[in-house]
Formats: structure tokens, sequence, C-alpha cells
């Protein structure tokens, strides 16, 4: 029995050192990628390189969804097999929870803002 | 009993495990810490959702671009990013068993993480000085509970890590010190992650509004 359990435990450990996975290079790269992530859109912003707000806006947005990705990769350590991929899942359903909340928020207030009659309107209409 | 054990030999299918093998402490911890930022996730979802709604309504008070400084935002951005790399230290020298240089790592990303929370609150003391006060506008409350909320998550990950430091000066990496090491390891990325959305939306987008 104890021999058993000793097995299991190894098996987990073993297990475990996969899941961690974390290498000096790989930190590194995450650093650096985070750092130029970062970096361009303070510049794009402060400088105001880019013509259009509305582009640069659209810009820094992509470039803040690559650093999570880059953040989630190189220091997170995701990965499809970690865990037999549950924590894959919880990170989807989470993901899908946040769209939802996020923009259903943003739709409905802003119709509602739109649609609700300003205070001055109603007063003129005594 | 070796029928009531293992009854797929009498050829019948079994759809349970006939006895809970044991497993090792500690052995859910990681899935079960992830669940929960997950859900801490969730919460900053709604905040970030509160602010989006909000953050246009200024209540004839200050807009983001009178009150936003984004050289201090862009320092401590990099604040927090330095912590993160240093942290990623503590755990590559935890894993080669170097006590000493994990507690030195540890120390380096706990000073990081003050020099954050230290710019963070220069900041707010700056804008509640110039009446930029929570109760002003509801952009105002949106983004003192969203910055907020950020910044005391960022306190408790200190307050833990110094915890982590007592421990592994007493006790050295054992296991369980590993385990948590590792646990607070993710949460201090997570929060890294978590800044990201708030440095891109409130700062960076409120600066261009």
């Amino acid at each position: 029995m104890s021999t058993d359990t000793h097995a299991a435990g190894a098996h987990d450990h073993h297990h475990e050192g996969g899941h961690a996975h974390s290498t000096f290079s790989g930190y590194m790269l995450g650093f650096v990628l985070s750092v130029v992530l970062t970096a361009i859109p303070f510049w794009l912003v402060m400088s105001g390189a880019l013509p259009s707000k509305q582009i640069t806006a659209l810009v820094i947005m992509a470039f803040a969804i690559v650093q999570i990705v880059v953040h989630m990769v190189y220091f997170l350590h995701m990965n499809t097999t970690s865990e037999n991929g549950w924590t894959m899942m919880a990170l989807i359903f989470t993901i899908v929870m946040v769209v939802i909340a996020l923009s259903g928020s943003l739709w409905v207030m802003s119709h509602l803002n739109s649609n609700m009659m300003p205070m001055h309107q109603m007063s003129g209409m005594k | 009993m070796t029928v009531a054990v293992h009854p797929s030999q009498t050829g019948e299918p079994v759809f349970y495990l006939a006895d809970e093998h044991p497993h090792p402490e500690g052995y859910s911890t990681s899935l079960g810490f992830w669940i929960y930022l997950m859900s801490d996730c969730l919460i900053f979802a709604i905040l970030f959702a509160t602010y989006g709604v909000l953050g246009g309504n200024y209540a004839a008070g200050p807009a983001p671009k009178d009150l936003f400084d984004l050289s201090l935002v862009a320092v401590n951005t990099s604040m927090l990013l330095l912590s993160s790399i240093t942290y990623g230290f503590a755990m590559l020298t935890m894993q080669q068993n170097k006590v000493a240089q994990t507690q030195v790592w540890l120390a380096i990303t706990g000073l990081f993480g003050l020099a954050f929370i230290g710019i963070e609150l220069f900041e707010f003391a700056h804008m509640i000085h110039e009446g930029a006060t929570p109760q002003r506008s509801a952009f105002l409350s949106a983004f003192f509970t969203l910055v907020g909320t950020h910044g005391l998550h960022v306190t408790c990950g200190l307050i833990w890590l110094v915890t982590l430091m007592v421990q592994v000066g007493k006790f050295g990496l054992i296991e369980a010190n590993r385990r948590r090491l590792m646990c607070l390891s993710m949460f201090w990325h997570f929060l890294d992650v978590v800044w990201i959305g708030v440095f891109t939306f409130v700062y960076l987008l409120g600066v261009l509004r």
C-alpha cells in the first residue's frame, strides 16, 4: 500500500513538473514581448502618431489583446494539456462570460442612453 | 472482496470508482486556485463593464484628459512588469532549490510591487487633492472602484509575498511552500494581466476620448 501511494505521488510530481514548465528563455521572451507591446501603445497615444483617434483606439486594443495572450502563454504557462485541459476549459468559459458581460452591458446601456428622453426636452413637452 | 473492488472482471460494466484512490496533499490546489482566479476575473469584468458604461459621465467635473498623467502611468506599468519578471526569476531559482536566491528575487518583486502601490497612492492623493474625489462624478466613482480593487489585490499579494518569505525562511523550500509560491505566481501574473486591461481601457483610451 505504501509503495502504491509513493508511486501515485511520484506520478503526480512528474505531472506538476510538466505543468510548471518554466525556463529562463521563456520568461525573458515574454518580458521583452511585453515591454514592446506596452511601449508602442503608450508611444502611439502620447505622441499622437496616428492621424485618427479611432484608428489609434483600435490599434492599442489589438496590442492589449496580444499582450494578454503573451502573458497567458509565457508567464501563466497556459496550454491545452495542463490539468488534463481543465484550466483551458475554465479559461474559455470565463472568456465567454466576460465577453457576454462586457458587450451586453455596453450595448444595452448605450441604447438605453440614446433612447432615453433628455431632461430639457421633457420639460418642453409640458 | 476481490469481486467488490474489481467487478469488471465479472464482465459487468462499472460506471463508478469502487474505491477512492489516494491523492497526495495539494493534488488539486493549482486547478482550484486557477478557478478562483477565473472567478476573480469575472469581478474585474463587471468593474470594467461598469467603467465602460459610466466612464463618460463627468457631471461637469474633470475628464480623464485633465487628470491622467500618462508618463506616471507608464512608470507604474513598468514597475508591475518588472515585478512579474523578477517573480519569474524567483520561480526559476526555486526550481533549482536555491533558497537564498529565491528569497532575494522575492524581496525584489516585493519592492517593485511596493513601488507600484506607492505611485498609485500618490496618483490617487494628487487627484483627490485637486477635487477629483470618488464622489465627484460617476466616471470617478467607477475609476476609483476599478483601479482601487486592482490596487487592493496587489496589496494582498504583497502581504502574501511577505508571509511566504517568512515561511520559506523558517521551513525552506518544502513541497508545501513550493505549492504556495506557485499559487502566488499565478496570482501575481494574473494581476499583471488585469493591469494590461486597466492601462489600455482606462488610461490610454481615456486620454484619447
